[in-house]
Formats: C-alpha cells, structure tokens, sequence
C-alpha cells in the first residue's frame, strides 16, 4: 500500500486497542471489537481479563472468529454457563468496558443492531441484540469501534437495540441506569469522546464529517493519533491472517478451536 | 425412563406438529443432525426457540417449518447475517413467521426460571431498549424490598427440547463439556428431552465431579449421531468448520440454490452422514 503504511481499518483497530489497559476486565461484542481486545491483550494490556458472552472468563484465543469458539474455552481461567454469565458476572457489575459495535449510531451513543425500516416491516432485518442491551447499561463503560458512512453514523436510529445516553443530559440516570455508558469511540478517521480529540494521522476535519450524519464537534485543541507502531501492526496482521486460514478452514499455528 | 434408540424413532416419538421446540447449544454443540430429521420427517407450525437461531434454524425457516421464531441474536456468528430468516421477516417467504425477540440476557433468565419451575424470570435488564415497545411479553416488576424497578419476562416452557452432547453412559447419564452455554436449563425446563451423542461408554469413571451431566431420568431418549454437531463443534472430539459458515450465506442468499442444497444435504441424506462430514476436523491421535 502507498502512503503511511497502514490502512484506516488498521489504525482504528490499534486506536480502539490503545483505549484498554491491563486492569480492564472487558466483555467482547462481536465482530470488530474482538480484534482490538485481542490486539490490546498481545501488546501493551497483558494483563486484560477478556470476556465472551459465551461464558469464557479470561480467554487468550489466537483466533477469536466467533464469540463460542473452543478456543475461547480452551484458554479461559474458567467457563461458565450462559445464564451465569448474564446473572452473575454481566449484571452484578464486575465488568469494567463493554466493547461493541454498531450497524446504526446516533451522536449520544445509541446503537441499533436490529432493524433498517420499520420493525414490524423491515426493510433489511439485522442481527438484533444478543448480549448488548445489557452490555450496554450493565458494563462499567462502554467503548464503540466503527467505520464512519452516513448510512452508519446518522441523525436518528431506527431502533433502539442499545442504549447510549438517550436523548442526552441525565437520560441515563433518569432510567435508574447508574454505569456511564458510552464513553469512547473510534473509527477508521478519529478517536473521539462524542467530542472529536484526536484525528488519525492523515486525516481531515471534511472527511469527518462528510462520512457522518450529524454535525461533528471538534476538541481545542486537537490532536493526531499517533500512527500505529510496528508491533501494533504486526501483531494486527498476525491475527488477521490466522483468523483468514482458520476462516478457510486450514490449520493455524496455535490449535483451532474445539477439538 | 431413558431409550436408546435410532434419531429418526427419537424424534418421530417425540415432535409432533405445532409443538414448541428448542434445539440449543451457545456456538457448540448445536444440534444440527436432530434438526435436519426433524426436515426430514417434516414437521410444521413448529414455535422455535433457541438464543442464536444460527444456519440450523435458517434451514427450518427457510423450509416453511416456523410459525414463531423466539430468539435473541438473529446472525451467522461471524460472517453476517441470516438470510432465510430475512427472507421470512423482510418477504414473508415462504410464510409469515411470527417473531418474539429478547436480549441473551433475557433469554438465558427466562429458560432458568422454565427450569426453576418459576412462571416467570426478573433481573436488571432491558433498560432504554427499544425491545420493550415491540415485544409485550417484556414487562416491569418492581422489587418489593427496594423498590427498584426490574424486568420480567415469561419463563420458557418447550414441549420438548433438543441437544448435542459428547457422550451418555450405558445407564443414559449426558455429559456435557467445554461451552455449557444454556443446554442444561434448555432441558430441564422442556417437558420431553431428546439427546444426540458423539458416543456412548460404559460409565463416567473419571469424569471430574463438577462437570455437566444430565441424569438419565430427565432425558426421554438418546440417540448416537457422531459428528452430529457439524458444521459447530464438540469440544474433545472435532472443531467447528468455518468454511461451511461462510458458504452458508453464499448458499442461503438465494431461494433456489437453498432449495438444491437443502435436497442434497438434508432431504436426501442420512444421520450417518455427519460423520464424515466432520472427519478432517478431527485432531489427529
């Protein structure tokens, strides 16, 4: 590739794994968070306690494809049950981050994972929740990694899968929820707060806010992300390209899960 | 009392039409050889329920099998969507299919309280979510203690539920191993329990005292499908086969191709088959 030697995706990944230190105990979403927990575990967070809704409690996957690979279990302190997990370790409050992702995100952290369109009548029906509205109020904070679009980052949600801070202000509080919700999120472009702090290196305050869908706010003073080191980007290749065998089914170095 | 017997007389003497139905296991285990019999044998107006409805659900939906699908993550676990299922709820084909959907959270407190005997599941949850406008079976309880307002939902109740587990004992005991997930509350909280198994050994003698095992008297029968779980996996004995994830939603994009690949797979095949569909996945001894 030409220009920095990175790509955007890769700089978010690294920036969202920056954001977690070795006394996090992190419950992972699915899809782009997991590589960034991952990518933080392996460098500067050794010390990180990684959580799968799937009920492994202090993984290490080389290879973290889905969130119930026996991988996960194979290299957990310990597996719990499902409703164990939810009762126990997710609801009591033990868990410090909750890393998600998001198909829709408003400026106030609300996500939504269900539904395009009318919910009664979609007009493209996602995934939905899973774990997340629970993640979402029950974990310490919540940190948000996606790529910026329009279609993505946009004025209004249509659906309410994950709750961020409502409207704004003291809607948390005003829900009994007591957790500060989201507080961090990263894209391909910044890391930002709601309010943008840093750009990632090359980037500019157009391209911001042309790839999102409501009026962007920018710190003062603000600052560039400093572009990944070539540890983080090794490391980040490293899993990629095990996650890409395991996807077609090869052998990886480290065991693939299960058997 | 526990039978052992062939998958098709399991499940032929213990799903009936319009019965709700959960075939369970969290990312492992699922029960996939249980749920292409029940294809097979063409059941209908089946309630489905189970967390992460996965490929074994949207080959059901996608056969016409579902009247109501009770779930809480609609995905194909890392890859992407479930595109039978959307073709229901988007198009409505091939039918209407009637949707009551939860969080996990909710879904794995509603079959602890089925096993419970509780009539319904409370805890903290559901908070700002858009779910509790949608699905009236999400209610409001307030702690008569503290005054603290919690969620309620109804217990799960299936007419009989469906696993994988890795092996029975001659006497019928179930272990299970590894991703517990839900499967143990799934069971106890059925009325009926069908269990397919990896293999079946003389007894448990060595097994570590604290690990899952289901004895026989809450299961009805069992039956031994090896590979039974393919494409998820049984921990121990194979590993889940990510490359027929991803096929997947090349084959369920389109109506016809699903079709075609339903007749090879599914209509025209055997248990048996699983076996040797989970052969290179085996760890080599």
């Amino acid at each position: 590739m030409s220009g920095p030697g990175f790509t955007p995706e890769e700089m978010m990944t690294i920036a969202a794994a920056r954001a977690l230190s070795s006394h996090d105990v992190c419950l992972v979403g699915i899809g782009a968070p997991s590589a960034a927990c991952n990518i933080a575990r392996l460098t500067h967070a050794p010390g990180i306690t990684l959580i799968y809704e799937s009920g492994t409690i202090g993984t290490a996957p080389e290879v973290p494809l889905s969130i119930g690979d026996g991988e996960l279990c194979e290299t957990a302190v310990t597996t719990v049950s499902v409703p164990e997990m939810f009762r126990y370790w997710l609801q009591e409050g033990r868990i410090t981050v909750g890393f998600l992702s998001a198909a829709q995100l408003d400026r106030h952290g609300n996500i939504n994972t269900t539904v395009i369109g009318d919910y009664h009548h979609p007009k493209t029906r996602l995934p939905g929740g899973g774990g997340a509205p629970e993640i979402a109020t029950s974990c310490g904070e919540v940190f948000i990694t996606m790529k910026q679009s329009l279609r993505g980052m946009v004025e209004k949600i249509d659906f309410f899968t994950s709750f961020g801070h409502g409207d704004g202000g003291d809607a948390r509080a005003k829900l009994g929820i007591t957790t500060k919700g989201p507080t961090l999120l990263v894209t391909d472009l910044v890391t930002k707060a709601f309010t943008v702090a840093s750009l990632h290196p090359g980037v500019t305050r157009d391209a911001v806010q042309a790839t999102c869908g409501w009026k962007v706010v920018f710190a003062d003073p603000l600052e560039e992300t400093p572009p990944p080191t070539v540890r983080e980007l090794t490391t980040l290749r490293d899993l990629k390209a095990r996650t890409e065998a395991a996807h077609r089914g090869e052998k990886v170095a480290a065991g693939t899960g299960g058997a | 009392m526990v039978k052992f017997c062939s998958l098709a007389e399991a499940l032929a003497e213990n799903l009936v039409d319009g019965d709700t139905v959960a075939f369970e296991g969290f990312t492992h285990l699922i029960p996939h050889a249980a749920a292409h019999e029940a294809i097979r044998q063409g059941r209908q107006e089946l309630t489905l329920i189970r967390m992460t409805p996965d490929l074994v659900y949207d080959q059901m939906v996608g056969m016409g099998m579902a009247k109501k699908l009770i779930f809480s993550y609609l995905g194909n676990p890392g890859v992407g969507l479930l595109r039978r299922c959307r073709d229901a709820l988007e198009n409505c084909y091939p039918r209407v299919v009637e949707i009551e959907e939860h969080s996990h959270a909710g879904m794995a407190n509603a079959y602890e309280a089925g096993a419970a005997g509780l009539p319904f599941a409370v805890f903290r949850g559901y908070r700002g979510a858009g779910l509790t406008e949608v699905n009236p079976n999400i209610r409001s309880v307030t702690c008569p203690f503290t005054g603290e307002p919690l969620a309620a939902v109804p217990a799960l109740r299936p007419d009989v539920t469906f696993i994988h587990a890795q092996k029975a004992n001659r006497k019928g005991d179930v272990l299970v191993e590894g991703i517990v997930g839900i499967q143990k509350e799934a069971v106890l909280a059925a009325k009926r329990a069908v269990v397919t198994v990896e293999e079946v050994v003389e007894d448990f003698a060595g097994v570590h005292p604290n690990c899952c095992v289901l004895p026989h008297w809450t299961i009805r029968a069992i039956a031994v499908v090896p590979g039974g779980a393919h494409p998820s996996y049984a921990h121990g004995y194979y590993a889940r086969d990510n490359a027929t994830y991803l096929e997947w939603d090349h084959v369920a994009a389109d109506r016809e191709s699903f079709r075609a690949w339903m007749k090879k797979h599914v209509l025209d095949a055997k248990p048996e088959v699983f076996a040797s569909r989970v052969g290179h996945l085996r760890r080599a001894a």
